[in-house]
């Protein structure tokens, strides 16, 4: 699917090993997603680590980036769960830590947004509804299932209530991982497709085309600005609906 | 009709309902801004709720952007 000049918009999320690795005719080679994964976990680490360390009253640059990022997320999980919510805080601060550091690495030309392969993104999303399976059911029991039965609904219409809370409940996982994915392929993908515009009327077009290449090139600024933003929002909106759907698990019934 | 052109025309036609969502998510963060216009001291404690609803109407537009890609890349 060439898009302009002969440019690729999908190339960029081709996975190929660095180390290849194939013990027992299983694929465990070290490839460049698995590279950024480690990267993204050094990073997080180094930044929460070393700016955890000093403790100073006045905050230098990284503690002050530490301890924002502490509060937001400390902030968001007692605004939607409470108090109690807060034994879930380590969870969803590596979560939200992960994704946002893996979008904005994303960004950085020629590398590799790890977050735009669905296998990564429903990896999450089914981790974190398996912790509310598992926490809901082993904390509250058969108590758990009421999540699907919602109150004051008269009796003939509770049957079809039921199904669509059970419809809404499975279907979850699935919107949750689509949605990050697609946000970054579809950034990603625009982005490249704008460059190639350049690309092609820069070639391919004459005279005219140098005249009229400044416009793509300039949405294309404009698109990588608004992607930074994208970053930082779906990994907001991963964080916040783990919330919501943790506390489901943590305060059931309606 | 050839197959390829039908393909084409479909994922064509999906990305209407990625048009339709954005009007859900403007919809949304439209009815919040007045909203917080009216009151902005209460604005600040229903951010997080503006997101959530905005997350869910922008996921069914992912859907069709995501039925797009599969008719494109993946058929």
């Amino acid at each position: 699917m060439a898009a302009g000049g002969g440019i690729d918009p999908i190339h960029q999320f081709e996975i190929h090993p660095i180390v290849g690795l194939r013990p027992f005719g299983l694929d465990l080679s070290f490839t460049n997603s698995s590279l950024l994964m480690v990267l993204i976990v050094g990073v997080v680490s180094l930044v929460m680590i070393y700016g955890s360390s000093q403790r100073a009253v006045v905050p230098g640059r990284l503690q002050s980036l530490a301890e924002i990022a502490y509060e937001f997320v400390a902030s968001t999980v007692t605004g939607v769960m409470g108090k109690d919510g807060m034994r879930f805080f380590p969870f969803v601060f590596s979560l939200f830590m992960f994704v946002l550091t893996a979008n904005l690495l994303g960004m950085v030309p020629s590398s590799f947004t790890v977050t735009s392969h669905i296998i990564v993104t429903a990896a999450f999303a089914f981790l974190v509804i398996g912790v509310v399976l598992v926490y809901g059911i082993v904390k509250h029991g058969s108590h758990f299932f009421g999540l699907f039965v919602p109150s004051g609904v008269p009796g003939w219409l509770l049957p079809f209530m039921v199904l669509i809370e059970a419809v809404s409940f499975v279907s979850r996982p699935i919107s949750l991982s689509l949605r990050l994915f697609g946000n970054m392929l579809a950034g990603h993908i625009a982005l490249k497709v704008f460059g190639g515009f350049v690309v092609a009327l820069t070639t391919g077009a004459g005279v005219l085309g140098y005249v009229i290449a400044p416009l793509p090139l300039l949405l294309a600024i404009a698109l990588t600005a608004l992607e930074f933003l994208v970053a930082f929002l779906q990994a907001y909106v991963f964080a916040i609906l783990t919330c919501v759907y943790l506390n489901d698990a943590l305060h059931p019934g309606h | 009709m050839d197959p390829v052109a039908a393909k084409y025309l479909g994922a064509g036609l999906a990305c209407l309902g990625m048009g339709l969502a954005a009007i859900g998510v403007g919809s949304i963060f439209g009815n919040f801004l007045s909203g917080a216009l009216r009151n902005p001291s209460a604005a600040d404690g229903q951010f997080g709720r503006a997101f959530i609803g905005a997350a869910l109407a922008e996921g069914l537009g992912i859907f069709c952007f995501v039925v797009a890609l599969v008719l494109m890349f993946v058929l």
